[in-house]
């Protein structure tokens, strides 16, 4: 894994997309690619009470990626200093190796380019200091980005006080 | 990369940008950093508005039509012959027909002073804003309690306990800073409960969802009431205090019982006890929301009047996490801009043409109009001729009810104008079209944002115009120097316009710099609840018994009446927006359009098996004003008696290639009937029916 992640926190996500968009439109991409993707499953009942799950997906930066070694030509590689798997775009044949070799679909087809795109965690706003342009975007705040070690304690916090709300009506 | 401060434009929120611009090109649109309500967030739309700007399908040109109307066949003109030739053709029409043949209709905007200028140095009073076909009888219902527009009143989510939505789907029909707010006080424990016939993305986030009867609101207001007021649940110093007609009310609901509203609802009495009494828990800070778009009911203004007078019991109005009363610069001893209908205009003695402000339409507001009754104007020239429209940034081909009886009307017009950024059907339709440039390309009148804290902002232009486009206010005052009455409109730049807004403020220009804005206020105002209300009504009270009601000859508590079941393989059509388009405006916007190229059409479970009607399949769906196809959507999370679709789709404009044809047009469903009181047309009164194909 990357040193960094972004977290999403589902009970806050409305499934807006701006993530999405936001990602496309920072990638230059037209229609087409989705480097990051909200997927909705449900609405089902649960309780009586009508919840759907509006999940983030994008690249989950392996530890032991197979769409680096599949690059015939080195254009994806991963980062040295925080482990970020990016494409050289320059390098990029377009070959769709990487596209076949992902379990996940994290790398896109770009047709308009010819190339494969994915999440990079917006590589250049990080290292100026910002947050990936998803993150940024977010109405909600349900996205967080930041050292992976340093997992966002909301969902411990809501947890905890949904166990002693609940301790409290018996 | 430069950043330049700015209002989006995607829909009519105007929340404050940061546009990235590299090389007089957009790069990249995030919300202001330095809004403490915004920082950096932006909607989908929002993001979307760098793939506008470089759109190959925006009107690049101003056009005159050369064909018949709606043929599609324009040629391109230079800026100064289009504006002499509406110039010549507006002449002729007031000449031979008055000044008052001519009309006028926007979707309200920061430029809206200058249009209504416009009118009235032109000699006519039928300007018209969208605002009836969207809210116009939540506007009367507001003025008919408190002496306030809707448009002065708004909701306190952040510091709200109970949040009771009727219909309001806030996390689709998506405004940055409340849904900011609404999502920070779901996670600190705010209870949310959604009343809809429709299960939307915001009532899989409610505490309590409800699944209620199409168009039996009212019966649910009217037991809450008997319940708030039969258990004394109610706010009574409050409401001894502030609210007129209380007893009357109290009498008035004593029939409507829970057990009575559950019949009619469908909503077990239980619940709505159990309502009634968690939201008094709450009190004052509790919101029964009054609605956003309120054009759905014959009944609608009734509607809106009750859910208002939910929070007047609960004491809410004006009391933190409860409704208040916008401030503006006024309230905190400040100027506030100056607008261009401040000057001495002529007056006008011809009535309206739509009726709004005389004995025909007495209630609906005539600042705004009653634009759906445009069409029947033009057609029937009653009271007198219509001849000439000028529509800038709205569609109401589109957005008033019946598209084929709206073609017929504006078929008759000696002339058609539009100014709009790409084809609206209306341009389409139009004899001359006025290509503007966008949001990104152009600055507007400054804003002024009344609110708790009220504040200053301003749209700046980002990059320089794509194509031969012009801003709306360089269009109207070109125009109305070819009208003689140029001296209205004392500007020639942006910074003229900006500059004539601020005199006298004490503000400039400079001190927008950095941020993009202007904040009046460092402290939340409310005003004081047990003495400070400032109610513009007649009485100064909430009126219950409404002076502006009764003395117009309508009753303050119209008894209900009982909504009938659609007959078989029918049903009633509801319509409602999605988090990806703007009303009529986005549905050709490539990546808002990749997000939904198409609407569908909801429909229930078990309707659908004894229609034969499977997912995904394309379905006929016919109302007595038209037909259209589109794929059904089948579900469980719709009432049985409705089906859905969003509004905004079926397309007719060609030129439009990504949106043409795709689903089906709810305008061309839909009757043209109103609410006479309140003034919005009744968009959700027809029966459609839906037959597998």
């Amino acid at each position: 894994m990357s040193a960094y992640a972004i977290f999403q926190d589902e009970s806050r996500c409305i499934s807006c997309r701006s993530c999405q968009v936001q990602c496309k439109i920072n990638k230059g991409l037209s229609v087409g690619p989705k480097p990051n993707q909200i997927i909705e499953v449900g609405p089902v009942d649960r309780n009586g009470r009508p919840k759907a799950n509006f999940v983030f997906l994008s690249c989950f930066h392996c530890a032991d990626p197979w769409c680096v070694p599949a690059c015939p030509n080195k254009a994806i590689q991963k980062r040295d200093i925080d482990g970020v798997i990016f494409i050289n775009q320059n390098r990029c044949a377009g070959c769709k190796s990487c596209i076949m070799a992902c379990p996940w679909s994290a790398p896109q087809w770009d047709g308009q380019k010819g190339k494969a795109v994915k999440c990079d965690l917006c590589l250049e706003r990080i290292d100026a200091g910002l947050k990936p342009a998803c993150v940024t975007a977010c109405p909600t705040n349900a996205l967080t980005f930041g050292p992976a070690d340093n997992v966002p304690e909301t969902k411990r916090i809501r947890f905890a006080r949904e166990v002693v709300s609940g301790q409290d009506m018996h | 990369m430069q950043s330049v401060h700015s209002i989006c434009l995607m829909c009519s929120v105007r929340c404050p940008i940061q546009v990235m611009v590299d090389n007089d090109n957009v790069k990249l649109i995030e919300g202001n950093p330095h809004d403490p309500g915004i920082k950096g967030s932006i909607c989908p739309k929002g993001a979307a508005g760098v793939c506008l700007l470089n759109d190959q399908e925006r009107l690049k040109k101003p056009l005159i039509r050369t064909g018949p109307r709606g043929s599609g066949q324009w040629r391109e003109a230079t800026w100064d012959e289009a504006l002499d030739y509406v110039a010549t053709k507006l002449k002729e029409i007031k000449e031979k027909y008055g000044a008052h043949s001519i009309a006028y209709t926007e979707r309200s905007q920061l430029n809206s002073h200058i249009s209504k200028t416009f009118m009235r140095a032109l000699g006519s009073p039928n300007y018209f804003s969208h605002d009836s076909c969207c809210k116009g009888s939540l506007n009367t219902a507001f003025r008919s309690l408190t002496g306030y527009t809707d448009s002065s009143v708004s909701v306190d989510l952040a510091k709200a306990k109970h949040i009771i939505l009727f219909g309001r789907n806030y996390f689709e029909s998506i405004e940055l800073k409340m849904v900011k707010q609404l999502t920070s006080a779901l996670e600190n424990g705010t209870k949310l409960t959604y009343i809809d016939p429709r299960v939307t993305v915001t009532a899989t986030k409610a505490d309590k969802f409800l699944m209620i009867r199409p168009g039996t609101d009212l019966a649910l207001s009217y037991a809450l009431m008997h319940v708030i007021i039969n258990e004394e649940l109610y706010d009574k110093d409050y409401v001894k205090r502030w609210v007129l007609g209380f007893e009357e009310l109290k009498q008035f609901v004593g029939k409507y019982t829970p057990q009575w509203a559950e019949e009619q609802t469908g909503i077990p009495a239980k619940e709505i006890i159990s309502l009634a009494r968690q939201a008094s828990a709450a009190k004052p800070a509790v919101i029964f929301h009054y609605g956003y778009r309120s054009a759905h009911y014959t009944n609608e203004v009734y509607v809106r009047r009750a859910l208002i007078m939910l929070n007047a019991l609960m004491g809410s109005i004006e009391a933190p996490g409860g409704i208040f009363f916008k401030k503006n610069a006024k309230d905190f001893g400040k100027k506030p801009l100056n607008k261009l209908t401040d000057q001495q205009l002529p007056d006008i003695k011809v009535p309206r043409c739509d009726g709004a402000g005389t004995a025909k339409l007495p209630t609906p507001d005539p600042a705004h109009g009653v634009v759906q009754m445009l069409p029947q104007v033009i057609l029937s020239e009653d009271p007198y001729p219509v001849k000439g429209l000028i529509v800038w940034r709205h569609d109401p081909m589109l957005s008033i009810p019946d598209y084929e009886n709206n073609k017929r009307a504006f078929e008759k017009l000696d002339l058609l104008v539009t100014i709009d950024i790409q084809f609206s059907e209306t341009a389409w339709y139009s004899d001359v079209v006025l290509p503007e440039s966008i949001y990104l390309e152009r600055g507007d009148s400054i804003q002024e944002n009344s609110g708790l804290k009220p504040s200053l902002y301003i749209r700046k232009p980002a990059v320089t115009p794509r194509y031969d486009t012009k801003p709306g206010w360089e269009i109207i005052k070109k125009l109305a120097d070819r009208l003689d009455i140029g001296h209205y409109f004392p500007y020639q730049t942006l910074e003229d316009l900006w500059n004539y807004q601020l005199q006298g403020t004490g503000l400039t220009l400079d001190d927008f710099a950095g941020k993009g804005f202007v904040t009046l206020a460092d402290e939340p105002l409310y005003w004081n609840r047990e003495d400070g209300i400032q109610f513009k009504t007649p009485s100064g009270k909430i009126e219950f018994v409404s002076s502006l009601l009764e003395e117009n000859g309508y009753p303050s508590f119209p008894e209900y009446e009982t909504v009938q079941p659609p007959a078989e393989g029918h049903f009633r059509l509801l319509i409602g927006r999605s988090i990806a388009h703007t009303h009529v405006s986005t549905q050709n916007n490539p990546l808002l359009n990749e997000l939904m190229p198409e609407n569908l059409l909801w429909i229930n479970t078990k309707k659908a098996e004894k229609l034969g009607i499977k997912n995904g399949q394309t379905v006929q769906i016919s109302s007595s004003r038209g037909r259209d196809t589109i794929k059904a959507h089948v579900t469980d999370l719709i009432h049985p008696e409705a089906v859905f679709m969003v509004h905004g789709f079926g397309r007719r404009v060609k030129a439009l290639t990504r949106c043409y044809n795709k689903g089906a047009s709810d305008t061309l469903l839909q009757e043209n009937i109103s609410d006479m009181i309140g003034g919005s047309p009744a968009l959700q009164h027809v029966h459609v029916k839906v037959q597998a194909i």
